[in-house]
């Protein structure tokens, strides 16, 4: 059997469906487990799906960073497993202090849908270990507290955006913790994954997450 | 992050809210005196003074349709495919794939104007509410916004305003909006637009209805909790006109929350798949009291409502409030008693408050008490069949001939690239992408053919559902019938450059005062025109609204219908016609043809001349029908690289938007220049590669319509060939104006 993601559904969230296809499509398993749920063993690696996790209250991500899974999820982190949060779920990986920064307002302070060029800066992440430094990814970007800034400076930069559509520091479009095992991606690389709706390069993003899956065994 | 309102006077509002003296209270909630004789004579006492606030609200224009619905019986409702029509939440179509579509259109144009991002937020809010009552998930949003002109400060900040509430609701609450409209034009200025349709899918033996059921079953009140937001919006915004003291209104705007609405959405769904609830019926315009009596009267039943058990979001709320408060993301559910409790458990799983809060009873009333006390006693039918019916009079207002004579004397422009330019950059001809670029238009993975098409394409299984949203404020009012008809045609040629035949429309009829009789006239030749064109093209109207009273200081706006269109093109094509595909070397062709171009109420004549006169062309079956089937046919067999309507700004600016689209000039010949910009709605442009031509001309030979070469894309600018001319726009000019028309005027307000 395939190991089995678990995409994380907040109350808000609303990309767990469009994830879980994404996923299958490309041979992938994976299921949708609700916040409340504290355990996530037998799950192989996490995704925090796009969305806005209670509403976006106080701030993008914060209620979500103290909902009952994320000491799973963190203990997956530790462990080394994959964990990847698009969108809202980087925004509540760097609220549980899983990644380094926050996000703020986009630039222009209006919500931003489109297709944005982004170029891989360091291969060595669940989220790029099937790409080379320098290809450049057409994906969808869709957010509008989308800006990453890290005062700390400790954030790795794995993917940057080839114009700057919203501010972020750094032009940063994904940004990976030091093991490069727990990746946080502003555009949404499941939107990617078919001719038809535009651009397959989200393709070789998910499948470098899914083939880091394989690298850990998974406990009962 | 928003701004005030610019110019707001305080204190001049305040003088005038003081109240004259002594007006009775029917009065004040909107009654007329007959209308509250006709209350008495129904209940045989006087009404309790929550009687006469739900009254008010169900017998408003808004809740009754009470100047429209003896017309509206003249549109086409039926075919076999339709599953639900006209009188339900909204239109359901059977697909044939074991899916149905449900459709539904609705205004928001007075809370918008009053409150600009809470009033199109609760618009998007309430119309996905109304898919979500049939069964149905909602899979896209439509918008159809009109302003005054965008130079406005005030249309500006309107805009802004309502734009930012549109993407805040909609990205939240996780429904894609895949299209739209954006016009701004005088008529608008003090009584914006804001229309939204919404389109939900559901497996067809899911329909739900909106029924209480029989006696025994236990009313359930679901979502947010109840407070005093919104009293009365239906009976004091929506059904009468502004003026100064308008502002003073903005109590009565809903404060919508997209995080209920998103969480209602699944929990609602999983109620439907595990067949919890008998019936439903989402909690709009008139509240509980609204929903507890369509239900009943639905049902043959009556209804008993413990207004005490209602959970609420402030204390102290008396029995009136209670019962017609439009609070948002609330939805009452009738279930057999043996499973409440399971309803209530899947209500707590999704984090959604849940009360039970009446039963079901014998007889036909609804029944209301609080503290004890009846506070309601009431027949359902009352509120909803028995609300008065009017017919308003009406003629043919005595300026229309002078409009007609009015017409444009065909003066040939100084040059015909600069009307191009000027139509480029007009803001209702420009590309809306400033506006869709803030919504989520690609959420589910199915938006084929997105905003800023003619139509979007929304995959399903292996068929694509194809929807436009046409309106058209100028053309109506120089005939709404003629205007009307024109519409439903544009639409149906939306479908069609995706292969799409029409299956559906839902029409959003926004007028003025409907006592005026001028006003009238134009409803009831919209209304004509509209069945005439649906009935030409055999689709069926699902359902519609009809906003009213969109005046200001006794001033009407335009007739402006909205046509939304739904169709279907099953299996997808091989090869999707887009516009960004045309290349070098491809062909330039229209299909059928414009004999007498007429530019009466064409954008042209508007944007180069400021001139609005004489009558627009009547459409034509005939020809519609014969390029509406070879579209279609040359789309289901892959020939067209790319398909453009004719529509506003005519054959000149469809082209101009293929090579903006495409980054490549054309090199484009006619004969009668005004061809180029007639809105005629029976052509098509039409691209193909040269190794197609011959197929297209024999597939058109075959079925008898005419078409002609144009031109030939390529090189970098937009060349135009007439008899005694030659004009070149360099395309890289066409396409600021195109793309920068709306940002650059934006750039000059804050952002909201």
């Amino acid at each position: 059997m395939s190991p089995v993601t678990a995409v994380v559904v907040f109350p808000g969230t609303n990309c767990e469906r469009d994830v879980i296809r994404a996923l299958r499509a490309l041979g992938g398993e994976a299921e949708a487990v609700w916040h409340r749920d504290a355990d996530l063993s037998g799950f192989a690696g996490v995704v925090l799906p796009g969305g806005f996790a209670h509403g976006d209250y106080l701030r993008p991500g914060a209620i979500a960073a103290t909902s009952p899974i994320m000491a799973a999820v963190r203990r997956m982190a530790g462990e080394g497993r994959p964990v990847l949060g698009i969108c809202n779920g980087w925004q509540v990986l760097c609220e549980a202090g899983l990644l380094p920064g926050a996000h703020i307002a986009n630039r222009d302070l209006r919500f931003i849908c489109r297709f944005v060029e982004v170029e891989v800066v360091d291969t060595d992440t669940v989220l790029t270990s099937t790409l080379q430094v320098g290809q450049v990814l057409r994906i969808p970007l869709n957010s509008y507290e989308g800006a990453w800034v890290d005062p700390s400076g400790e954030g790795r930069v794995v993917l940057r955006y080839r114009d700057d559509p919203n501010g972020s520091q750094g032009r940063a479009a994904a940004v990976a913790d030091g093991r490069g095992n727990v990746v946080g991606v502003m555009p949404h690389p499941e939107r990617a994954v078919d001719h038809l709706t535009g651009s397959t390069d989200g393709v070789p993003l998910l499948e470098s997450y899914l083939a880091a899956l394989e690298r850990l065994p998974v406990h009962a | 992050m928003r701004e005030l309102p610019p110019e707001e006077d305080a204190l001049s509002i305040v003088a005038q809210e003081a109240p004259p003296e002594a007006e009775p209270a029917h009065r004040l909630l909107g009654l007329t005196d007959e209308e509250y004789r006709s209350i008495l004579d129904l209940l045989g006492r006087e009404p309790t003074p929550a009687e006469l606030a739900v009254y008010s609200v169900m017998w408003s224009e808004h809740c009754s349709y009470k100047s429209s619905r003896v017309h509206l019986g003249r549109l086409p409702t039926e075919a076999p495919w339709v599953v639900m029509g006209p009188g339900e939440n909204a239109g359901v179509v059977d697909l044939g794939n074991g899916w149905c579509a449900a459709l539904r259109i609705e205004s928001h144009n007075h809370p918008s104007f009053v409150e600009p991002f809470q009033g199109a937020a609760t618009g998007v809010g309430g119309i996905i509410r109304d898919i979500l009552t049939v069964g149905a998930r909602p899979v896209a949003l439509w918008d159809q916004i009109r302003f005054g002109p965008i130079d406005h400060d005030r249309s500006r900040y309107l805009f802004g305003g309502v734009v930012s509430g549109i993407a805040w609701y909609g990205n939240a609450v996780g429904v894609p909006t895949v299209g739209g409209e954006t016009a701004f034009a005088e008529t608008y200025s003090a009584n914006p637009l804001v229309n939204v349709m919404c389109l939900g899918l559901l497996p067809r033996d899911r329909v739900v209805r909106a029924t209480a059921g029989n006696p025994g079953n236990v009313a359930v009140l679901l979502g947010a909790p109840t407070g005093r937001d919104g009293i009365g919006g239906a009976s004091i915004l929506a059904s009468a006109g502004f003026d100064a003291t308008s502002e003073s209104k903005r109590p009565s705007v809903q404060v919508g929350d997209p995080f209920q609405g998103k969480k209602l959405i699944e929990a609602c769904l999983e109620l439907y798949e595990r067949g919890l609830v008998v019936g439903i019926q989402d909690l709009g315009a008139g509240g509980i009291s609204c929903a507890a009596s369509e239900t009943a009267a639905r049902a043959g039943v009556g209804v008993e409502l413990d207004l005490d058990r209602i959970h609420v979001r402030e204390e102290g709320m008396d029995p009136a409030e209670l019962l017609i408060s439009e609070s948002q993301e609330r939805m009452l559910a009738f279930v057999v008693p043996e499973r409440v409790e399971e309803v209530l458990e899947v209500a707590r799983r999704w984090e959604v408050d849940a009360s039970v809060v009446g039963r079901v009873v014998a007889g036909d009333r609804v029944v209301a008490r609080h503290h004890g006390r009846v506070v309601l006693d009431l027949p359902a039918a009352s509120l909803t069949d028995g609300a008065p019916a009017y017919r308003r009079p009406y003629g043919e207002p005595q300026w229309m001939e002078d409009l007609w004579s009015n017409t444009l004397s065909m003066v040939r422009p100084p040059r015909l690239g600069d009307a191009l330019l000027r139509l480029l950059d007009d803001p209702s001809v420009a590309s809306a992408r400033w506006v869709y670029e803030q919504y989520d238009h690609m959420l589910f993975l199915d938006t084929v053919v997105g905003p800023g098409a003619d139509a979007s394409l929304t995959r399903v299984d292996r068929a694509g559902l194809v929807v436009s949203t046409d309106g058209n404020g100028r053309v109506c009012y120089l005939d709404p019938r003629r205007g009307a008809a024109r519409l439903v045609w544009e639409a149906a040629a939306n479908l069609a450059t995706l292969g799409a035949r029409p299956l559906a429309v839902v029409d959003n009829l926004n007028f003025g005062n409907p006592e005026d009789p001028d006003v009238m006239w134009q409803f009831v030749e919209t209304v004509q025109g509209l069945a005439e064109a649906c009935t030409q093209l055999g689709v069926p109207v699902v359902g519609g609204n009809v906003s009213f009273y969109n005046e200001t200081e006794g001033k009407s706006i335009h007739p402006t219908p909205v046509v939304g269109m739904l169709g279907i093109v099953d299996p997808l094509p091989e090869q999707i016609p887009r516009w960004e595909n045309v290349e070098e070397g491809d062909e330039l062709w229209i299909v059928g043809s414009d004999p007498t171009p007429n530019l009466a109420g064409s954008a042209f004549e508007q944007v180069v001349f400021g001139h609005v006169g004489g009558r627009p062309a009547s459409t034509n079956p005939t020809r519609g029908n014969s390029v509406l089937g070879l579209v279609r046919r040359l789309v289901a067999e892959g020939i067209p690289v790319a398909l453009h309507d004719v529509s506003d700004g005519g054959l000149l600016v469809a082209v101009a938007e293929l090579c903006i689209a495409a980054r490549i000039g054309v090199g484009l010949s006619y004969s009668d220049w005004r061809a180029l910009f007639s809105e005629d709605p029976h052509r098509i442009v039409a691209v193909v590669s040269p190794a197609d031509s011959h197929r297209l001309v024999d597939a058109a030979r075959r079925q008898g319509v005419e078409i002609s070469r144009l031109g030939t894309f390529g090189g970098d600018s937009i060349l135009l060939e007439g008899p005694d001319r030659r004009e070149a726009v360099p395309l890289e000019e066409a396409s600021a104006a195109h793309l920068g028309a709306i940002p650059r005027r934006m750039a000059t307000s804050h952002a909201t």
